[in-house]
């Protein structure tokens, strides 16, 4: 039994965070680097679309500080993974992004997503409205409603045909025939219009965590038996981009890859960008430290609080959780759930929801019973440890021998 | 001659997804209009069976737009259930967190959601910059502020843009609008002046996002609020944090008052004669869009630490009914109701929450020859029931707040709606319209700025006094074991509540009667029109083809509606019968 809770421990703490390379020789940047370059000449042979200002010269014109724009598109090249050297790419890419135009429609959401895409920095989100993207349709933000606004649907699917992103927010209810949501006056359900849409896209962008993995809605019991575009769409390439709401330099991120490389970016296994979350928070966290020092905030509010201790304890699910917040955090990085004291409740992960929202560590969840996966995860980590008390210590102790370093435990 | 039947679906610029059908007469004027949501996910089922401290969290998703709003109020229902009255700081905190979200929420609504029923972006193309620059010089100096952009050369910058813009022929999310329609009564300067600020709105709203970034971790969807308290005890300490938040604030306010408030009182001279048509209205009084003129409101932010619900408030609960401005009643909660012979839901008889019933009883559109599926008006036709209280339809929203407030007399708000009324030269009744409820919103935006500015320096000095005391102990076990507490405020699109039951540790029953229910909810039993659907009688359409008028009227309410529709009950069970494939999970 010792061995399996150590063996348990081992895989979850010992888990390689860089299951991305970052460093992948010359020879693959070199090879990369030309292929960029040559989609990028491609790209700027082509109109932008008849329908966008083209970018670079917007710049110039608006008197968008070039300096601050070379400073971000170094700041993104470093966020999508590559090397310096492709900043000057990244920069073109963002001056043509507006080649690439973007539906975006709305299912069982909240409009989070929706909201943060108009929070994104870097190009300014006006910029991103009139000059950068080519936002065809978009639900929140169309200034027609009605039969007008279904008509500018069509044209954009129709004259771009095989070109546009798809970007999808929210969930797919599959229950009742998926009659638990419909848009427009034909009343089409949610489901039937994602698959239609879907089918002359070039590419899907699952936005957020509900059109990911079902996120809300598809928490247990599920109601309406919600799932994510992947579960409904198949024969195209997806790309996921979970949170609850997504980052918005992820959204942008993807598009910029896609602008660059005329390609998905590289995906993990649950089809998120590498790039995004093959980071795991724990690893990049500010308050690491503290969890190897044993230092932990207790309850809300006391001392450890007052100094910033790791906030496992009281439920940061930190080290089950992939994404980059740590890194670049959010609102221009004002700020993060680590750093406002509360901890990662897990919202880029899988029915995170039943797994890991909330304000406990596993050991003492308290959560509902599930109606899938929770079990098994629960298993996974090792059900007997987790319900050992003191398991922030205990798991602090093995990771630390694990890690080879000297446990305070010991020390006490 | 006959009546048209028009389908408005998607109503877009809204959060959610909304349907409006109406039926117009032979002179263009609506006599029959329904509301109808068309988007169910079943929130309060999936909150029973869970922990009531991590209620908050999930809650908080019913809505992203009004991000926030639904976590504070889920918490406080949990709270007022544990008997926990919050600490000085955390009380500070939340107002914060929630008035960031209010000016937040009422500045995009205007700008992004609402403004391009008011402003023809094609018209700015015909402007002269220069007269564009007195124009603006002109409203703000109504306003009494210095006008956030009055150079010539910026209007000219943004008019050059649009034109290019323009030119590309394809015009993505501003294509296929309603431009050029005779309803749009900007002058072209007018014009420029909406699509500068719309713009920069854009700007202004980031900056306006970090505020609740600041203490909440994030936004949308902050994190930092707990059943007890708040967590951000190093950011309350931290006196650069203080000083961004205060920065924001004032960049904001200078918009606020230097953009925001002229362009209403531009757009409210404009559409004067809509706001005091009588013949426009459902009941004869105020002007088109008015409405049922029936408000509500449960009252919110709490000015001192006696409790919850024993606080002074900002904006004052209260009743006012059928427009008649001479009293405001209290609100007694007993009274509320929720009625679904037009809803999608089984049910004959109008129900309290505590006692409330949902089992989803979908009968569908009715797909006419033309192509089209239609509501069954006669039958049930929404996903959001038709709360009432005493019987009555109700509006809330800061119109309501406004209203109770000047009718109860509230110093500041008095202040602020009277000063407003002098600048325009209106009388009170001009609030019961369209753009009256668009001009509340602005009101409260201005009150909401001037009174944060306050509340930041109440909390950095009391932090600067040593209490650094965030969060309410208490021991869960004890008090978990059977209770029940209802968090009943304000959301910046009105009345919010939310209900829960608790037993054993765990939530029993969760129920939430948001804004948007009260506001887009179909017709009762009795017939009686929700609050969208009498707004929009008597209102005259320039083209039946182009539905401006009637989503001119349906924003000016600010719907959200993944709100509205979340409400789904104990009954879990039920929904089983629906499911298609029961193993579809991940």
């Amino acid at each position: 039994m010792a061995d399996k809770r150590y063996e348990s421990v081992k895989k979850l703490f010992d888990a390689k965070s860089a299951k991305v390379e970052t460093n992948r020789g010359e020879a693959y940047y070199e090879k990369l680097f030309k292929q960029c370059e040559d989609r990028l000449s491609e790209l700027r042979e082509l109109t932008p679309l008849k329908n966008r200002l083209d970018f670079k010269e917007t710049i110039f014109d608006e008197g968008v500080n070039r300096r601050d724009f070379m400073k971000w598109a170094s700041a993104t090249t470093a966020m999508l993974m590559l090397p310096s050297v492709f900043t000057p790419l990244v920069a073109e890419a963002a001056e043509l992004m507006n080649r690439v135009p973007v539906i975006w429609i709305e299912l069982s959401d909240c409009a989070g997503n929706t909201e943060a895409l108009i929070r994104s920095d870097g190009p300014k989100v006006d910029e991103i409205i009139l000059d950068i993207i080519s936002l065809e349709f978009h639900d929140t933000l169309q200034a027609a409603s009605g039969h007008q606004a279904e008509k500018q649907l069509e044209e954009a699917v129709e004259h771009f045909k095989g070109k546009y992103l798809l970007f999808v927010e929210g969930a797919v209810p599959m229950a009742m025939d998926g009659l638990y949501g419909t848009n427009g006056a034909k009343g089409e359900t949610f489901k039937d219009q994602l698959i239609r849409l879907s089918s002359d896209a070039a590419a899907i962008v699952a936005v957020g965590s509900c059109a990911t993995f079902g996120g809300v809605p598809a928490a247990a019991p599920n109601p309406t038996d919600a799932v994510g575009v992947m579960d409904v769409v198949k024969g195209k390439p997806i790309i996921n981009i979970p949170a609850c709401p997504a980052n918005p330099s992820n959204m942008v991120g993807v598009i910029l890859h896609y602008v660059l490389t005329g390609q998905v970016p590289e995906l993990d296994s649950l089809l998120r960008p590498k790039f995004a979350f093959g980071y795991r928070i724990h690893d990049n966290c500010e308050r690491r430290a503290h969890f190897d020092a044993g230092e932990y905030v207790e309850e809300w509010g006391d001392e450890g609080a007052k100094n910033n201790f790791c906030l496992y304890k009281v439920g940061c699910k930190g080290p089950m959780t992939f994404n980059n917040c740590s890194i670049i955090r959010y609102n221009e990085g004002v700020n993060w759930p680590v750093g406002v004291g509360r901890g990662c409740i897990g919202c880029s992960e899988p029915d995170f929801w039943d797994k890991y929202a909330y304000e406990r560590p596993m050991s003492n969840a308290h959560i509902k019973a599930p109606t899938g996966g929770v079990e098994k995860t629960v298993d996974e980590f090792g059900l007997g440890l987790l319900t050992a008390a003191g398991i922030g210590i205990g798991i602090h102790a093995a990771a630390s021998i694990v890690g080879g370093k000297k446990s305070n435990e010991e020390n006490q | 001659m006959s009546k048209k039947h028009i389908i408005v679906d998607p109503i877009t610029r809204i959060e959610g997804h909304l349907r409006i059908e109406a039926v117009i007469d032979e002179n263009n004027k609506i006599v029959d209009a329904f509301s109808s949501s068309t988007m169910f996910r079943g929130i309060e089922t999936i909150l029973k069976d869970r922990d009531p401290r991590d209620a908050g969290l999930l809650a908080m998703r019913i809505c992203g737009v009004c991000t926030g709003t639904h976590y504070q109020r889920s918490i406080e229902a949990v709270e007022d259930a544990f008997n926990i009255t919050i600490p000085k700081n955390a009380r500070l905190v939340r107002n914060l967190i929630q008035g960031a979200l209010y000016i937040h929420d009422h500045l995009v609504h205007f700008y992004h959601l609402h403004a391009l029923d008011f402003v023809d972006i094609i018209s700015a193309t015909k402007a002269d910059p220069a007269k564009t620059a007195q124009e603006a010089i002109k409203w703000a100096g109504i306003s009494g502020y210095k006008p956030y952009t009055s150079a010539e050369a910026d209007f000219k910058a943004v008019q050059d843009r649009v034109i290019k813009f323009a030119k590309q022929g394809r015009l993505g999310i501003f294509g296929n609008g309603y431009w050029g329609n005779k309803h749009y009564k900007l002058t072209p300067e007018q014009n420029l002046i909406g699509v500068t600020h719309y713009l920069k709105a854009l700007d202004i709203q980031r900056d306006l996002g970090k505020m609740q970034a600041i203490f909440g971790g994030k936004n949308p969807h902050p994190q930092s609020i707990v059943v007890g308290g708040v967590t951000c005890v190093q950011d309350i300490q931290n006196p650069s944090r203080i000083a961004l938040f205060k920065q924001l604030l004032k960049d904001g306010t200078d918009f606020i008052k230097g953009a925001y408030l002229p362009d209403i009182y531009m757009a409210g001279t404009m559409y004067a004669d809509e706001a005091t048509d009588k013949d426009a209205t459902y009941k004869g009084i105020g002007g088109t869009g008015g409405g049922i003129l029936s408000f509500m409101s449960y009252g919110d932010f709490k000015l001192d630490d006696t409790g919850f619900y024993e606080a002074d408030q900002l904006f004052p609960s209260g009743l006012v009914l059928d427009g008649d401005i001479s009293k405001a009643l209290e609100v007694d909660t007993d009274k509320i109701t929720e009625d679904v012979t037009h809803a999608w839901y089984k049910g004959d008889k109008p129900l309290h929450p505590y006692v409330g019933e949902t089992i989803p009883n979908y009968t569908g559109l009715e797909k006419k020859d033309d192509g089209y599926a239609y509501l069954k008006t006669d039958e049930k036709y929404s996903w959001i029931k038709s709360p009432r209280y005493d019987g009555k339809a109700i509006e809330v929203g800061p119109l309501a707040r406004m209203v109770i407030g000047y009718v109860k007399g509230d110093e500041r708000i008095t202040k602020y709606v009277g000063n407003f009324l002098k600048r325009a030269n209106l009388p009170v009744t001009v609030l019961f319209s369209t753009i009256g409820r668009t001009a509340a919103r602005a009101i409260e935006t201005e009150l909401m700025a001037d009174v944060m500015m306050d509340w930041v320096d109440e909390l950095a000095k009391n932090t600067a006094s040593g209490d650094l005391s965030t969060w309410t102990e208490f021991d869960f076990d004890e008090v978990a074991v059977d209770c029940k507490g209802a968090g009943l405020a304000e959301a910046p699109r009105g009345a919010l509540g939310h209900w829960v039951n608790i037993k054993d540790g765990k939530i029993t029953n969760y129920q939430a009667i948001v804004p948007s229910t009260w506001n887009a909810g179909p017709r009762d039993k009795d017939g009686k029109l929700g609050a969208y659907e009498a707004s929009l009688i008597g209102t005259k359409v320039a083209n039946p083809e182009e539905p401006l008028e009637i989503i001119r009227t349906i924003h000016s309410f600010d719907p959200c509606i993944a709100c509205a529709v979340h409400v789904m009950d104990t009954k879990g069970k039920e929904l089983a019968v629906y499911k298609v494939d029961p193993n579809c999970t991940f």
